[in-house]
């Protein structure tokens, strides 16, 4: 995959915000740390910049084919570029549904067409994601694309025959399903406040936490039956990160994404029923923020990941329940991680370089990325602010999309450059 | 008085008296042979029912006819999503057309709330899914206080799908703000989720034992149980749900025959409220729904005419 790129010297960055050095990028490599000689280099000025292995996603919604009203693969890239990272994974719900090799290459196609992220799609476990026959897993595997991580996100695969099938089926190749925990009996397609005493006083349908927590539950104990590997897309809840705690315990392989927004915005954000703040898993209470907080400092959860979930504005500007579920979150993730979690003091750079961009890599077999800071790795990086104090202006973002919740808050940190390959992607804070 | 009536929250016990009195003017008038009062004319009212309604339709309809506004009525049903137009599209629409008032049933909790934000003219707020029915609540407390002279200090029991029904929350808040104390009574598949933090901080009481409060009521509102929750699982049959919440023949003998009886209706006869109860001396019913019509003026000309005479 080396290619010929200009050589770029980053200068006096601090390598996981642990020890400075000047970082020399060469085709694409880093090719020497230290103090080298690099004459002729371009000069990235990084004093009191903190590097990062570039940022992974393992759940993104970029919304081509099918909603290129809301996101397309180019801008979807485009904010992930922003937001520090260099691959994303696009989720299969699109329309139409990534359950084929070809639907699986195409999406592929047009991210390296855009060229700012690697776009890795994931394969729907379930034709059409109805939950009934599995999708072409095999092919998709098998395919350009490489597909090891399949979800029929947005939906839960609920029928634990298909699930059990799909976790034994996806053994072949390495590969991982990743669940969207919705037991759908208990929390229907209507159900969009956490059930609770708001949504008892808002007369929202209730989301309870255990209609996540069972599935969870269910899920693990078929991981350890199949000694297959399953992942717990948006945990959002202190009851699964107790499940996630027991099943690891137990040496189940089990992995866990918490996306930005259950990390820091709580449940009585809907109080004014606005739909900005509509999302699937619900907003919940303080206590599951606080439990998911330390379940990510800890190792129990894993990963960060954004749920980057673009809406056209119109399809917010409905009734709440009738409103689309999700919010934007590529652009953002970085300086709430660091917000909530770094600046804090309750993890390091290092910490959240691993949620951020070794363990989501590793979670879905990108073998290139959330690689170490050393000599002869891909220049996949991110550098950031850890001093910016940003405001979060909606207007300013290049997702095609409006429906974020963080605007007017302030971040702690901002992503200050991005190169992919050892090519700049972002720079200054702007699209290079 | 604030500019919207979205919810009773919007209200201040003052705001409650205000409407109060001026409801009972209205009242009068209403027993009048001629019932038309100048106070809104050349005012543009529209009702916007994206719900089914008869009673509060027509009944907001009469109060603006009878103050002179030109009233119109919209209905649609269903959501404007399944529509393909954005809920925002469709009340910009109708507000584009130059009107003073909306009022506004949705069958989604917070719809009126929503809509209040994006357009300039006042928002009622005649229903919005489970959420709030505040003139509901503001008849139902202008009865009682008409029949028992006061709140103050009186037991209201309130009994029903308390989870699915708006008037028991617009009620709830209404009736402990005029300084009731009130008792709410459903099984607990039809408590509201966090009942037990809500009635804390709310300060209402509490149980799933309606013949453990109906001796000591002051004031009964049964309210409506739809059938088809039985199918949700809610409760087994109607039989089951009668024994244990309904208010049947042997419990009315137990209330005092000064007890009012309340019911928003539509009435399941016989499933919540037996009919010798509905047709009891002392039920107050239909004293309800004429109070309805006194108390939608009393909110239309508020909102619309200001303070002031009428």
């Amino acid at each position: 995959m080396t290619e010929k790129t200009d050589p770029i010297l980053i200068k006096g960055a601090s390598l996981l915000g642990e020890r400075t050095a000047d970082v020399l990028v060469v085709d694409g490599v880093v090719a020497e740390i230290g103090t080298p000689d690099a004459a002729g280099a371009r000069v990235v000025d990084a004093d009191g910049l903190v590097l990062l292995p570039g940022l992974v996603d393992l759940h993104t919604h970029l919304r081509e084919p099918g909603r290129e009203d809301a996101e397309t693969i180019l801008t979807g890239s485009r904010a992930a570029a922003v937001g520090g990272y260099t691959a994303v994974l696009a989720m299969a719900n699109t329309n139409p549904v990534t359950d084929t090799a070809e639907a699986a290459e195409r999406v592929l196609d047009l991210g390296r067409q855009a060229g700012l992220v690697d776009v890795q799609p994931v394969g729907a476990v379930t034709k059409g994601l109805a939950g009934e026959e599995l999708a072409e897993i095999g092919l998709m595997a098998r395919s350009r694309a490489a597909v090891r991580v399949f979800s029929d996100d947005g939906r839960c695969v609920h029928n634990a025959r298909v699930m059990r099938r799909a976790l034994e089926y996806v053994k072949a190749f390495g590969g991982v399903v990743s669940q969207h925990a919705q037991d759908p009996d208990l929390a229907g397609p209507a159900s969009c406040c956490h059930e609770g005493e708001l949504s008892g006083r808002l007369g929202l349908p209730g989301w309870p936490g255990v209609a996540e927590e069972v599935i969870v539950a269910r899920d693990v104990m078929l991981a350890r039956h199949t000694g297959s590997r399953v992942h717990v897309a948006h945990a959002s809840t202190a009851g699964t990160v107790e499940v996630l705690r027991w099943a690891k315990a137990q040496g189940i392989a089990v992995t866990a994404e918490v996306t930005p927004h259950h990390l820091l915005l709580t449940t009585d954000l809907l109080a004014g029923y606005d739909p900005t703040f509509k999302v699937n898993p619900p907003l919940r209470p303080a206590e599951d923020v606080e439990a998911l907080r330390g379940a990510l400092a800890d190792g129990t959860i894993d990963a960060v990941a954004t749920d980057h979930a673009p809406h056209a504005r119109h399809d917010k500007e409905h009734a709440f329940v009738d409103a689309a579920f999700g919010m934007l979150g590529l652009e953002t993730a970085l300086g709430v991680v660091a917000t909530v979690m770094v600046e804090s003091g309750r993890m390091g750079w290092g910490d959240l370089a691993r949620v951020m961009s070794t363990r989501p890599a590793q979670i879905a077999g990108l073998a290139d990325h959330g690689r170490p800071l050393a000599v002869g790795e891909p220049a996949h990086l991110t550098l950031v602010d850890p001093a910016a104090a940003v405001v979060v202006d909606r207007d300013s973002s290049v997702s095609l999309s409006r429906n974020n919740p963080w605007h007017g808050r302030s971040l702690s940190a901002a992503v200050h450059a991005t190169l992919l390959r050892g090519v700049p992607t972002v720079l200054e804070g702007k699209l290079a | 008085m604030k500019k919207h009536l979205l919810s009773v929250d919007d209200l201040t016990t003052d705001d409650v008296h205000t409407l109060f009195t001026t409801a009972a003017e209205m009242h009068d008038v209403q027993r009048r042979q001629v019932k038309k009062l100048p106070a809104l004319r050349g005012r543009t009212v529209i009702n916007m029912f994206f719900e089914d309604s008869t009673r509060t339709r027509s009944s907001f309809e009469i109060a603006g006819k009878w103050l002179s506004a030109d009233t119109i009525n919209i209905t649609g049903k269903g959501s404007s999503a399944s529509k393909g137009e954005s809920l925002r599209d469709t009340v910009l629409t109708v507000a584009s057309m130059g009107v003073d008032a909306l009022v506004v049933r949705h069958g989604a909790s917070g719809a009126c709330q929503q809509v209040a934000q994006w357009i300039d003219a006042v928002v009622i707020n005649a229903g919005d899914g489970t959420h709030e029915h505040p003139t509901q609540a503001l008849l139902d407390a202008y009865t009682l206080t008409r029949r028992l002279g006061t709140l103050e200090g009186k037991h209201v029991v309130i009994v029903g799908d308390l989870t699915h029904s708006r008037v028991f929350r617009s009620n709830v808040a209404c009736l402990t703000m005029l300084g009731a104390e009130v008792t709410v009574v459903a099984p607990p598949t039809l408590m509201p989720s966090g009942v037990d933090a809500w009635s804390a901080s709310a300060g209402f009481a509490t149980t799933y034992d309606l013949d453990e409060v109906i001796d000591k009521a002051d004031a009964v509102m049964m309210l409506r149980v739809q059938r088809e929750r039985m199918s949700g699982g809610f409760f087994p049959t109607g039989r089951e749900y009668t024994v244990g919440y309904g208010l049947t023949r042997d419990r009315l003998a137990r209330l005092g025959p000064d007890v009012p009886i309340c019911h928003p209706g539509p009435m399941n006869r016989g499933l919540e409220i037996a009919a010798d109860a509905a047709d009891a001396v002392q039920s107050a019913i239909l004293e309800q729904v004429s109070a309805g019509v006194a108390i939608r003026m009393s909110v239309l000309y508020h909102l619309l005419a200001g303070e002031g005479a009428v």
